[in-house]
């Protein structure tokens, strides 16, 4: 009978399911930045990077959207138990994919920087790890709406990859400095972009926990963490 | 995945009330005539904590409530089992003094009841069929003393003499639990006593009841959750006469553990 059962009350439900959109209409427009920040960066496409930013105000004014429901739904409909608990992650949720949004805002703000600096190494690593924090926060949205915490569990398991990745670019590139310092400005912002798509992965991650903690009123444990590259030099 | 958190407050323990233990029930079962209204019900309630029972109509809770000061003796056809004791002593021992022991444990009713007599001998009634003043100064002292408590001293100072009945209904319920209090119980037990009131005689009533914990056992009974979640420092869920869940009311009201609770108090209940 529960979860997914009907309240008494239709119109909760219906709020609920509204937050609930918002919510995966962020997702949606987070991932899309993601995905068009690293194509543009791909394929040098100025233009399209210059999208990336501009669309980040939406991102923005969603969040303020969620925001203002959250404190709507508990002013208005006082939720009780996984709804106060869903209500909350919501709230919370909307701040950490407009972070993420930012993110991807950064790395689309670097393409111009990259484009002026000729050729260099391929780096087939980046989109690699790029498509699956954007899998990751596409599947985190998908187990928020669905309230499935099994789905939730397996996005943090997926974090350790995105870790190992940020740490093989790390050494690769700084490698790169190392024998050629004509490439330090260009993999200084390379560097960059691999950090900002692990903070993606870091924050899809907290998203998962949240989702967990909504669903079940229980916490995820400490996952298991890849190496620190700061730790290690 | 395992589900650990060691920030969660731990489960409370199932019917513990600590130390400060002053009922204690055991395998309570109420019949009225064929009917089973109360399922082998076991609880601890204690003097630190506001305890609120919730629970949709017909679960129960006031035909429980009521056993805790042999209310439902006055009703045909009810009969109890089980054993319910107060400081460990069995309430239901034929040596029991009745009298007494609604003395010990006040109740307070939905619908505020004050007697139609003045407001002063509404609250002195009850000490001066129990012999607790002996002279005028005395029982001033007791009228006062018991007013203050129930915050309605200032507002009905200076018209003792008038009529109970004229006072309005959130000062009636506050002179009810004045009554209550006036006799120096041990325990109060409240059945939906704000339910008759508007919000801000509601927020009076609450505030009252926070203001007496830790004095009194408090037991209310409420069908507002808002309300049990407000007062109360622990919840007992009953439905279709079973205690269903019993713990901490944030416990209850943010992360429930049977899904019946849930339900109920989510608003998914039927």
């Amino acid at each position: 009978m529960h979860p997914g059962s009907a309240h008494t009350v239709k119109a909760f439900d219906e709020d609920l399911n509204q937050l609930r959109g918002v919510i995966s209409e962020m997702g949606g427009l987070a991932e899309q930045a993601i995905r068009e920040a690293m194509r543009s960066l791909a394929q040098r496409d100025l233009e399209a990077a210059r999208r990336v930013v501009e669309e980040d105000a939406r991102l923005d004014a969603l969040e303020a959207e969620a925001e203002r429901q959250v404190v709507q739904l508990i002013a208005l409909r006082a939720p009780m138990a996984d709804d106060l608990r869903e209500a909350i992650a919501a709230l919370k949720i909307a701040g950490v994919v407009e972070r993420i949004g930012d993110y991807a805002k950064n790395i689309a703000k670097r393409v111009p920087a990259l484009e002026r600096g000729g050729s260099t190494e391929p780096l087939s690593l980046l989109p690699e790890m790029a498509r699956i924090t954007t899998e990751m926060v596409h599947d985190v949205l998908d187990a928020f709406v669905e309230r499935d915490k099994d789905k939730a569990a397996r996005v943090c398991e997926r974090d350790r990859a995105v870790d190992d990745f940020y740490n093989s670019i790390f050494r690769a590139l700084l490698t790169f400095m190392m024998e050629d310092p004509q490439s330090i400005t260009r993999s200084t912002h390379l560097l960059f972009v691999a950090k900002n798509l692990e903070r993606i992965g870091d924050h899809a991650t907290n998203i998962a926990e949240m989702v967990y903690f909504a669903a079940t009123g229980d916490r995820l444990t400490e996952r298991p963490r890849g190496n620190d590259p700061v730790a290690s030099q | 995945m395992t589900q650990v958190n060691p920030l969660q407050t731990p489960p409370a323990p199932d019917h513990a009330a600590g130390d400060d233990l002053k009922i204690r029930a055991k395998g309570v079962n109420v019949f009225y005539g064929d009917k089973q209204a109360v399922k082998d019900v076991s609880l601890d309630i204690g003097t630190e904590h506001v305890t609120a029972f919730i629970g949709p109509s017909g679960c129960g809770k006031s035909t429980f409530l009521r056993t805790l000061n042999r209310m439902n003796d006055t009703i045909a056809g009810a009969r109890i089992e089980g054993r319910i004791e107060l400081d460990g002593e069995d309430i239901y021992a034929p040596a029991m003094d009745v009298v007494q022991l609604r003395a010990r444990v006040g109740m307070v009713f939905q619908k505020p009841n004050p007697f139609p007599k003045s407001i002063y001998d509404n609250v002195a009634y009850g000490p001066r069929i129990h012999g607790l003043a002996r002279g005028k100064a005395p029982l001033d002292e007791i009228v006062e003393k018991s007013l203050r408590r129930a915050g309605l001293w200032d507002e009905v100072k200076d018209r003792l003499s008038e009529s109970g009945t004229a006072l309005s209904g959130g000062q009636q319920q506050r002179l009810c639990i004045a009554r209550a209090i006036a006799v120096d119980p041990e325990v109060i037990l409240m059945d939906e006593p704000a339910s008759a009131l508007d919000p801000i005689a509601t927020a009076k009533i609450e505030e009252l009841i926070h203001e007496l914990r830790g004095r009194y056992a408090i037991v209310i009974v409420t069908h507002n959750m808002q309300q049990a979640a407000r007062v109360s420092q622990r919840t007992a869920f009953f439905h279709l006469g079973e205690l269903v869940e019993y713990g901490g009311t944030s416990q209850i009201f943010t992360n429930p553990r049977v899904p019946r609770t849930q339900d109920y108090i989510t608003g998914r209940y039927g």
